[in-house]
């Protein structure tokens, strides 16, 4: 029973790993330009797809994985600096859109630029699993724990020790007067983006061995991205990973003590019912609306 | 005042305009040197777009070599092509595209089951010789005048399957399938026919097409006592992940994977994991191992040679094969007919006899729009990374 | 609008139309804002919606009156220039997804509330009817009735918990409903013939079956206009004004006393039974219906129709509508450049006509107008 308790709880920890690691990117942006990123999955998509299509291009795969972030992180400045910026005073509801538009051209460019078909990586320490008190968990889930938890230290540090961290900050709580006191505005949304795809394509390098990759994958994963994001609170990278933590042991219990076929729905009950008792995710900043 | 006014008048017409553009919709297609239209419409993107793609790129490559031999009656192919997405809505607004607007002789495709019901109606309606690519039952079951399908059905897949199983002593099974349309029917399929085999299904799981982990799925199935083999029905990246899970998890029974993976791409993806795998798939997957009086032999080694050529080593899968029989049965009937004409088209695929394709020999009739027999299915195993043909009944 | 008047009944009616002024606070462009009208003109009934003193002339240059007549007349001519079924289907595609579209955009453009689930109540409506009338044998009618009030109740339900959350979160619980509900009509496969879809009975009211695509087009052409004469109806009247104050502000509005959040519950259900009504009648025309009819991809690119036309103007709702349908259908040619192609555009309308086609054209064409 305990072995597969403990199963269970491996199993939502690697789905919630992965969802934590995208729903980070959503945070990211959110905090610097309250803008919800749509194509955050498409980042995750492209570092995944990306990496392949170098490594199979004979780039060594270390320097493929470098190259794949970094490309996917200058969609993430192009994105910012020739679409979102041009919207100077657009609803929240036409930024929406706009990122919905933009997941479309980058699935409709990976399709023409890559192909249609599924590709996967190798893990990175081997696919032998380990066992821990009659469970088994792979090496691969690891690596993405691993490097959340990291990312989530230096985003913390980030955030709170530096220049820059805090000029985001300050950005995202109140724009006009960020500007006044001389933070360059547009630098900082620029970065934020650039920053939060790269991260998406880290999360794409760091799963595509467990779930394979292909031009559409970054759909779903956008969608439980964005689903951890808010569970946790808009804006706290923290929240985003524990919400997606939450997500996928909601999803692996779910399926395993109760029906398969319908735990996709009882994380998305969860979800709704977090929202109605805290209509700010779980460790969301109380919204304060503009009279 | 009148101002505001001409304003509001200026956006109803600016709506106006919006839905007289849509009136003029692409023109009428130009009706030069009479090509037989042949017209298509596939997932090439969406879920199932890994049988879309390969689809459209036989009929694409075939339409252009039997052009290139001449044609159909002296008439040149003309491939007529929109993607669906997967979306059925989309299809039925796309086949009546093809037939009204297009005017086509024929049409082949339908990448999944929802996409090929939703439009027979239509070619019912319109008289269209319609080759469906899908696998559910339901399209030819009970016959309609003007559809025809290519692949197997799930139901065969499954008594293949178990068939298989029972060979090897197995009676007590446990299910994970995909909720997508194909392993969602597949599944209810075997369901109904495990009890023919003696076959009982102790635990029935699922997953989304999408998910990234089924080891609590898994988890469950392996603590339940009995289990001898398990069988997963699905297609997409799902099964790889089961099959990986499956091995992360040391199950020791047998897994069975279904003909929805029945492509290199699926072992490339398991890796390591796909050793020992058994599924049922049609002979075009070891196109070489076939024994030389095999009369199956000639067709797949050559389809499989075309594609692989063009698209690369391993590439080709059972899917591709499909579109290739679907097409080469409408040409065939065009030439027995001598003729596009619908109606004798349609007639000369009924009356199709011993037409040797990629899935098996088909023989068409009145009752009997698919033609195929189970013992299409070849049992495969998968060994050194390679597929292994473990049927005794070859041939 | 008839359905204006129990919640607005006239002692308060005064008071409901001085607070129309922080309305008039709304966005700039918000381009349907009626004609000022004097506080607590009484609404008759629609058919004699002007004003008493107003002559013929100038009752036809309303925007109500005018722009449903330039509607009207598109709807009637437009059969003049479709040659074939497919053309046919293409406006009859159009005319649904314009009338969800129309109730969607009372929620977005004037609550400010966006919804990411109403597909599913569409999905809701449509296997209600699909699934009583083809296997139970009720006449479509009843059903498609049946079928609105289940939808309304069951938007009525979940409107108050849901409404309560803001901006991204609010887009999130709709969204997990409409999920929720899709995940439903996958799975309960006996009934809804899972992802492999249902087929469907056609649509017949009193043994007469729509049949003919002009029968269609005659028939979704006429809800159409209802539609949007209702939509109408509904900014210009009190309590349209008090949505307009929702979106303006919903603390000023609930300060000088709108039950903002009675207001949104009942958009949300109009809106939801208008989905409802298309579902319905969509699943009797294609004669076949699937999951992905309720799917997440349909519900944001119902929102991408609002949005795209024009949030806060009825008939920018029916351009963003009409644009979407077709616009694919111009692209095919594309192959497999058309989702790169159709995502561009979409993208360069919204940053270059961000408050969307009809009012950015509008603004453009006004040169200037108010403010």
């Amino acid at each position: 029973m305990l072995g597969e308790f403990i199963q269970y709880l491996f199993s939502g920890l690697t789905s919630g790993a992965i969802y934590a690691l995208v729903g980070l990117g959503f945070a990211l942006i959110y905090n610097a330009s309250h803008v919800i990123n749509f194509a955050q999955g498409e980042f995750v998509m492209l570092g995944g797809m990306g990496t392949v299509f170098l490594a199979a291009a004979g780039v060594p795969l270390p320097l493929a994985v470098v190259v794949a972030i970094i490309g996917t992180a200058c969609v993430g400045f192009a994105l910012e600096k020739l679409a979102v910026e041009q919207t100077k005073n657009a609803s929240v509801v036409t930024l929406i859109i706009i990122t919905i538009g933009a997941s479309i051209v980058l699935r409709g460019a990976a399709q023409v630029l890559f192909d249609k078909q599924f590709h996967t990586l190798p893990a990175f320490s081997g696919d032998e699993p380990i066992n821990v008190l009659g469970a088994t968990i792979t090496s691969q889930t690891l690596w993405v724990l691993g490097i959340t938890a990291l990312i989530v230290v230096v985003l913390q540090w980030f955030f709170n020790r530096t220049l820059l961290g805090k000029a985001i900050l300050a950005t995202s709580v109140n724009p006009l007067a960020a500007k006044l006191v001389g933070i360059n505005v547009s630098f900082v949304l620029l970065l934020s983006f650039g920053m939060s795809a790269a991260l998406g394509a880290i999360a794409g390098v760091l799963i595509t061995p467990i779930t394979s990759t292909n031009f559409e994958v970054g759909i779903m994963l956008g969608l439980k991205g964005f689903s951890a994001a808010i569970l946790g609170g808009l804006g706290n990278p923290f929240g985003a990973v524990i919400g997606g933590l939450i997500l996928g042991i909601v999803e692996a219990f779910g399926a395993g003590y109760i029906s398969s076929e319908y735990k996709d729905a009882m994380a998305f009950i969860i979800i709704l019912l977090a929202l109605f008792f805290m209509p700010s995710g779980l460790f969301g900043k109380k919204g304060t609306e503009r009279v | 005042m009148t101002l505001k006014h001409t304003r509001r008048t200026f956006m109803a017409a600016v709506a106006a305009l919006g839905v007289a553009a849509a009136a003029s919709l692409p023109g009428n297609a130009q009706a030069a040197d009479e090509p037989i239209k042949i017209g298509t419409f596939l997932s090439v993107t969406g879920p199932a777009s890994f049988l879309g793609d390969p689809e459209l790129k036989t009929l694409q490559m075939y339409v252009d070599k039997i052009n290139a031999e001449g044609g159909v009656n002296g008439q040149p192919l003309e491939l007529v092509h929109y993607d669906t997405g997967g979306d059925p809505n989309k299809a039925v607004t796309f086949v009546k595209r093809l037939i009204a607007q297009d005017e086509v002789d024929a049409i082949v495709g339908g990448s999944t089951s929802g996409e090929s019901l939703a439009v027979m109606p239509l070619m019912e309606r319109f008289e269209v010789p319609f080759i469906s690519f899908a696998g559910s039952k339901k399209i030819v079951d009970p016959v309609q005048a003007w559809t025809f399908k290519t692949p197997h059905t799930d139901t065969m897949a499954c008594e293949k399957i178990f068939e298989d199983m029972k060979k090897r002593g197995f009676t007590q099974i446990a299910m994970i399938s995909g909720t997508g349309g194909f392993g969602q029917s597949m599944q209810a399929e075997c369901q109904g026919v495990a009890p023919d085999y003696g076959i009982e299904i102790l635990a029935d799981e699922t997953y989304g097409p999408k998910d990234t982990d089924m080891t609590a799925q898994l988890t469950s199935i392996k603590n339940t006592p009995g289990v001898q083999a398990v069988l997963n029905p699905g297609f997409g990246q799902g099964p790889a992940i089961v099959t990986k899970n499956y091995r992360q998890l040391q199950i020791d029974a047998p897994l069975y994977q279904s003909h929805g993976v029945a492509s290199k791409k699926f072992i490339e993806l398991a890796g390591d994991a796909a050793e020992g795998v058994r599924l049922p798939a049609a002979a075009l997957l070891v196109a070489e191992q076939l024994s030389d009086d095999d009369p199956q032999k000639p067709v797949v080694t050559g389809y499989k040679a075309a594609y692989e050529e063009k698209h690369g080593e391993g590439s080709v899968s059972t899917f591709g094969g499909h579109a290739y029989d679907g097409l080469m049965l409408i040409v065939d009937a065009m030439k027995t007919a001598g003729s596009s004409e619908p109606q004798a088209v349609r007639d000369a695929l009924e009356n199709t006899k011993g037409y040797m394709g990629t899935a098996g020999e088909v023989n068409f009739s009145e009752n009997d729009h698919l033609g195929l027999t189970p013992d299409a299915f070849r049992m495969l195993e998968i060994r050194n990374g390679d597929w292994v043909l473990v049927d005794d009944t070859t041939g | 609008m008839n359905e204006a008047t129990p919640m607005s009944p006239r002692p308060s009616s005064a008071s409901t139309a001085n607070i129309s002024r922080p309305g008039d606070t709304t966005p700039p462009g918000a381009p349907e804002r009626p004609a000022p009208q004097a506080p607590g003109t009484p609404r008759t009934g629609a058919g004699s919606a002007g004003r008493p003193r107003q002559g013929l002339k100038a009752r036809l240059m309303k925007p109500r009156t005018g722009g449903l007549l330039v509607l009207a007349v598109v709807v009637a001519v437009l059969p003049a220039f479709l040659q074939n079924a497919f053309h046919y289907d293409v406006a009859i595609q159009i005319g649904f997804n314009a009338i969800v579209a129309i109730g969607l955009n009372l929620l977005i453009g004037y609550c400010g509330q966006i919804s990411l689930g109403h597909a599913g109540f569409l999905g809701v409506g449509a296997y209600f009817s699909a699934i009583t009338v083809t296997n139970f044998g009720w006449p479509p009618l009843l059903s498609l009735v049946v079928a609105a009030v289940v939808v309304g109740l069951l938007a009525f339900v979940i409107a108050r918990p849901i409404l309560r959350l803001k901006g991204h979160y609010l887009a999130m619980a709709t969204l997990g409903i409409g999920l929720i509900i899709s995940i439903i009509l996958n799975q309960e496969a006996q009934l809804t013939g899972g992802p492999d879809g249902m087929i469907v009975d056609p649509f017949t009211v009193f043994g007469f079956e729509f049949k003919k695509p002009w029968h269609w087009y005659s028939l979704v052409g006429g809800l159409l206009v209802i539609a949007a004469w209702l939509s109408l109806n509904i900014i210009d009247s009190p309590v349209g004004r008090a949505l307009r104050a929702v979106h303006g502000s919903e603390v000023a509005a609930e300060v000088v006393g709108v039950d903002t959040t009675r207001y949104k519950v009942m958009i949300f259900v109009v809106s939801a039974v208008f989905a409802s009504v298309v579902g319905s009648l969509g699943a009797h025309y294609i004669m076949f219906l699937s999951p992905q009819e309720a799917s997440f991809f349909h519900s944001v690119e119902l929102v991408i129709m609002v949005v795209l036309g024009g949030m806060a103007s009825t008939f920018g709702a029916v351009v963003g509508a009409a644009t979407l349908t077709a616009l694919p259908q111009f692209l095919t040619f594309l192959e497999d450049y058309e989702h790169l192609i159709f995502g561009l555009i979409l993208m360069l309308v919204m940053i270059f006509l961000p408050k969307g086609v009809v009012p950015s054209l509008a603004a453009l064409f006004k040169r200037g107008g108010e403010k």
